[in-house]
């Protein structure tokens, strides 16, 4: 751990994480930027937005992007379970709060989770893309990812520039 | 679509004046040199506008007006009676002729062309 | 927002405080003349907005805040006294403070005039010999001879034009019937309203040959109708309703409400619709009639309350159409083309955020208007033309649109130069055939306007694009007509609303888009021999005219097995149809409009989305895009070179 994230871990106290699972991984995320939890609802599929945000769902009488972290983290899609949940999010994109909902192949709880023990992603032998995890944390008897929601979404915002249907010429 | 005017004065140096001045701003000159030799211009053709002086030989300024407003070709014609005196029953003989306006002589270049412009527009 | 940014909002807030004040305080002046405290506290607040007005950069609002203060100092030190036209005046130079923050460029020229006016008062000098700052109306008629004598009824109102912004009505009571009309009869009479500061000897001049021969009632424009048409809209926080037209507020009938409380009713109320779709659809389901009788009424109570809400959205044009003509008086000066302002359809109402939206962009077609659109005097001159030039601008209803046109009598756009910019921009090709309509729309392509192209008043780095940009984003259009030598016209149309609209329904495999009602024209069959894709051209036959069409399931990467019966559903946008094969027309629908987030912002060819009766989501067509990728097909059709460039 470098000195630095030590320094930056000792300061913190606990944080309310939201504990999920995912395609076949534990992730958590921080409790407050979380609005709801919701049973799957009907997604309306945004053509040619891409996976990653690729629909919109009703979000009592809001319309809100669904987005699918498995596509940022390149895991394999799998079917809805009876499990299977909706988070909607509040995440800052570039200065701005985007309500967004992500789905979770089941919701474990809501838990402190010490920052303290968060590590840094190693550089090599995961099979995520780094710049997307803010580290990797101990729960239970195994690991939980952070996921770096701002820049996922501020990255998925640019690749849906780069698959506007204008843009590429149609 | 340049205009032209018709200036009736029986001094040289007045026409002179008129034509420097109005030529110079863009408008079209014919000089006549006394009222029968206007009235004959003025029937042979449309103007603009016509500047007429009134002392002039053979025919003065209020009867040339007065004798080319009984025609229909003056219909529509605008005439500015340019007078030295300044009395008021010489204006409103003019008016009663037939002219539209009236202006003091001397006149500078200025007033010249502000009052060509008001009657003949630019 | 930079700290400095911070602190100018901060300065314009408190201002804003200082400016209530101070116009209280004026108030109660007027009660009480005398009384030493008051005036002190007048003399306080002006103290105040000078020095903070400095300190921000204000010049020109210190240095007339400072000329108004030296005013006063005369009450202050018992030199002078209130007179009666001294609050009046001092209240509307308490308005002219509020313009030079807010709008400190066009602003200014108001302030020596006020300021005179202000010696004036404090003089107790009658008011008379000033020329009255907002303007006179005259109404004249000439005598009856006077065309026979060449007098020129034109020449008149344009040497009128000359001295301000005109507007003018004929008087048209006294002509007779067509068998009794002598057309050599000057029997026309003229009310014109001049609104700026001219003096009454400059207009008499005017008719200096006339004046014997003729009825001439001149009357000096007051009141605040006057006062709000030749001033900037001013910030909410103050009181008057600032529309020209706004009926002379029928002050206890009224009452202010804070626009995000309408917002949020406006939300409100999207939800209730939605709601009662909900509830409608549940009601079909079930065969209930009781259930079906309640549907019903919440339905007609809904749609009430959803018109209802709407109409207190609605704001007069009027309300922005003021500014301008104060923007068009300065520009007819500082560019010394003699200007005719008219304006017409003050009453046409739009959504208040509409209006807001649009005032740059018609400032922005305005300034060009007069700056590019007229021609000097010099070209006006020799072109035949009269002296003074006219810009019009109007606002009339259409259907579920508003147009606002602005109309000038200038020199018309120049097609070919057009080219040639377009071409030496890169936008096309130096031997590219593109019909005239399309060439006149490149001055709104981005990129076109440069420095080179633009002068230091059209200039400010922004060009046509943004207007175009804006006006996209109020899912409005532009139109463009042009005669070369008379003048161009730009036309807006805008939805008379932004938040609910009349949509309908489709669907292509199994998904349910909306289009907006008022952009489709027709909807017809697919003829059977285009039913299967590749076999021929892309073009539809309607009535004559080729019209090009896409398929949505294309477009939109369906899987979905292809229905049998396919529709069309041709839609238009400036006077350009696209077609759009779709499965199945589902029907209309009112579509409560909600925003993509910027996660979608550059999903173009979709303009937002809305919520069905079933609660699932449905995305609204972007029509001005699908024509123009319509368009797009239309021309690759047309020049295979450019499809494999493509």
């Amino acid at each position: 751990m470098s000195i630095q994230a030590q320094n930056q871990s000792k300061t913190k106290a606990a944080i309310n994480v939201v504990t999920l699972r995912l395609g076949g991984e534990t992730m958590a995320l921080p409790a407050d930027c979380l609005r709801e939890i919701l049973e799957p609802v009907a997604v309306t599929r945004v053509p040619r937005a891409g996976a990653f945000v690729g629909g919109l769902i009703n979000v009592r009488g809001a319309v809100v992007p669904l987005a699918d972290l498995r596509v940022a983290f390149g895991m394999a899609l799998t079917e809805a379970t009876p499990d299977t949940r909706m988070l909607v999010l509040e995440v800052p994109v570039a200065g701005e709060t985007v309500v967004v909902a992500i789905l979770a192949d089941k919701v474990h709880d809501v838990t402190a989770f010490d920052p303290a023990t968060l590590e840094p992603i190693p550089a090599v032998g995961t099979r995520w893309p780094p710049e997307f995890v803010r580290g990797i944390g101990k729960w239970q008897d195994g690991f939980v990812i952070l996921p770096d929601l701002e820049r996922i979404f501020s990255q998925g915002a640019a690749q849906g520039a780069a698959t506007g249907l204008v843009e590429e010429g149609i | 679509m340049t205009k032209t005017i018709l200036a009736v004065d029986d001094s040289p140096s007045v026409r002179q004046m008129v034509r420097l001045t109005l030529t110079g701003a863009g408008y079209a000159v014919v000089e006549a040199v006394d009222g029968e030799d206007a009235l004959q211009k003025a029937m042979a053709r449309k103007y603009d506008a016509i500047l007429t002086d009134q002392n002039m030989p053979r025919l003065d300024g209020l009867s040339f007006i007065r004798k080319y407003r009984a025609s229909a070709a003056a219909v529509g014609v605008p005439i500015v009676f340019l007078s030295t005196e300044s009395r008021e029953d010489l204006k409103k003989q003019a008016r009663d002729a037939g002219a539209i306006g009236w202006m003091m002589k001397p006149f500078d270049q200025a007033q010249l062309l502000a009052v060509v412009k008001k009657v003949a527009g630019a | 927002m930079s700290d400095m940014d911070e602190v100018g909002g901060l300065f314009r807030q408190e201002a804003a405080e200082l400016i209530a004040s101070l116009e209280a305080g004026l108030l109660d002046l007027e009660r009480a003349p005398t009384d030493v405290a008051v005036i002190n506290a007048v003399f306080r607040d002006l103290h105040t907005i000078k020095g903070s007005g400095a300190m921000f950069g204000y010049a020109d609002l210190a240095h007339f805040v400072h000329e108004f203060e030296s005013v006063f100092d005369g009450l202050r030190k018992g030199n002078a006294s209130v007179g009666p036209d001294l609050i009046a005046v001092a209240l509307r130079a308490c308005d002219q403070i509020g313009q030079l923050i807010d709008a400190p460029q066009t602003a200014g020229g108001q302030s020596d005039v006020l300021l005179a006016a202000l010696r004036q008062a404090m003089d107790g000098d009658a008011a008379d010999s000033v020329s009255p700052d907002q303007g006179w109306r005259l109404r004249f008629r000439l005598g009856r001879g006077t065309l026979k004598l060449g007098g020129n009824p034109r020449l008149l109102l344009e040497e009128l034009g000359a001295l301000a912004p005109i507007e003018v009505r004929a008087l048209l009571d006294e002509v007779p019937s067509l068998d009794a009309l002598d057309p050599h009869d000057c029997l026309i009479g003229w009310e014109v309203v001049l609104s700026g500061p001219v003096s009454r000897e400059a207009i008499e001049d005017v008719f200096f040959f006339h004046r014997d021969d003729m009825l001439f009632e001149l009357e000096p424009l007051d009141g605040p109708s006057a006062d709000a048409a030749t001033g900037p809209a001013r910030p909410e926080q103050e009181k008057a309703p600032d529309a020209p037209q706004a009926a002379a507020a029928a002050g206890a009938d009224t009452m202010r409400v804070e626009t995000g409380r309408l917002d949020e009713l406006m939300d409100r109320v999207g939800e209730l619709v939605i709601a009662e779709a909900r509830l409608s659809a549940l009601a079909q389901r079930l065969h209930d009639p009781g259930l079906l009788a309640v549907a019903e009424d919440i339905q007609r109570l809904a749609s009430g309350m959803r018109d209802a809400t709407m109409s207190i959205r609605m704001v007069p044009i009027g309300s922005i159409m003021g500014r301008f003509r104060r923007l068009m008086r300065d520009l007819s000066q500082s560019l010394d083309k003699p200007l005719a302002f008219v304006t017409s359809g003050e009453d046409t109402e739009l959504d208040k955020t509409v209006i807001e939206l649009l005032a740059d962009p018609l400032v922005h077609i305005l300034r060009n208007s007069m700056d590019h659109g007229l021609e000097t005097l010099a070209e006006r001159r020799a072109a035949g033309k009269p002296d003074t030039g006219t810009i019009a601008l109007g606002a009339v209803y259409s259907g579920a649109e508003v147009l606002i046109t602005i109309r000038d009598d200038g020199r018309g756009l120049d097609a070919e130069k057009i080219r040639a910019h377009a071409v030496s921009k890169g936008l096309i090709a130096a031997d590219a055939q593109v019909p005239r309509a399309d060439l006149l729309k490149m001055i709104f392509a981005p990129g076109f306007s440069t420095a080179a192209a633009v002068t230091e008043l059209s200039g400010r780095g922004v060009g046509m694009d943004v207007v175009k940009r804006t006006v996209d984003a109020l899912r409005g259009q532009i139109e463009l007509e042009s005669e070369p030598g008379h003048g161009t016209t730009v036309t807006l149309r805008l939805p008379l609303t932004l938040a609910i609209i009349d949509g309908l329904l489709i669907e292509v495999g199994g998904e349910n888009y909306a289009f907006p009602l008022a952009a489709v024209e027709e909807c017809v069959e697919l003829p059977p021999e285009f039913e299967e894709e590749g076999k021929s051209s892309s073009f539809l036959n309607i009535r004559g005219a080729l019209v090009p069409f896409l398929r949505l399931r294309n477009l939109f990467d369906v899987a979905a097995p292809l229905t049998d019966f396919q529709k069309v559903v041709i839609v238009s946008s400036s006077g350009e149809r696209v077609g759009l094969v779709v499965d199945r027309i589902v029907g209309n629908n009112q579509t409560v409009i909600k925003q993509l987030s910027r996660l979608h912002a550059q999903m173009l060819c979709f303009s937002g989305a809305t919520i069905l009766g079933d609660g699932s989501v449905a995305l609204i067509l972007d029509v001005p895009q699908l024509v123009a990728m319509g368009r797009a097909q239309e021309e690759r059709a047309r020049n295979p070179r450019l499809e494999r460039a493509a």
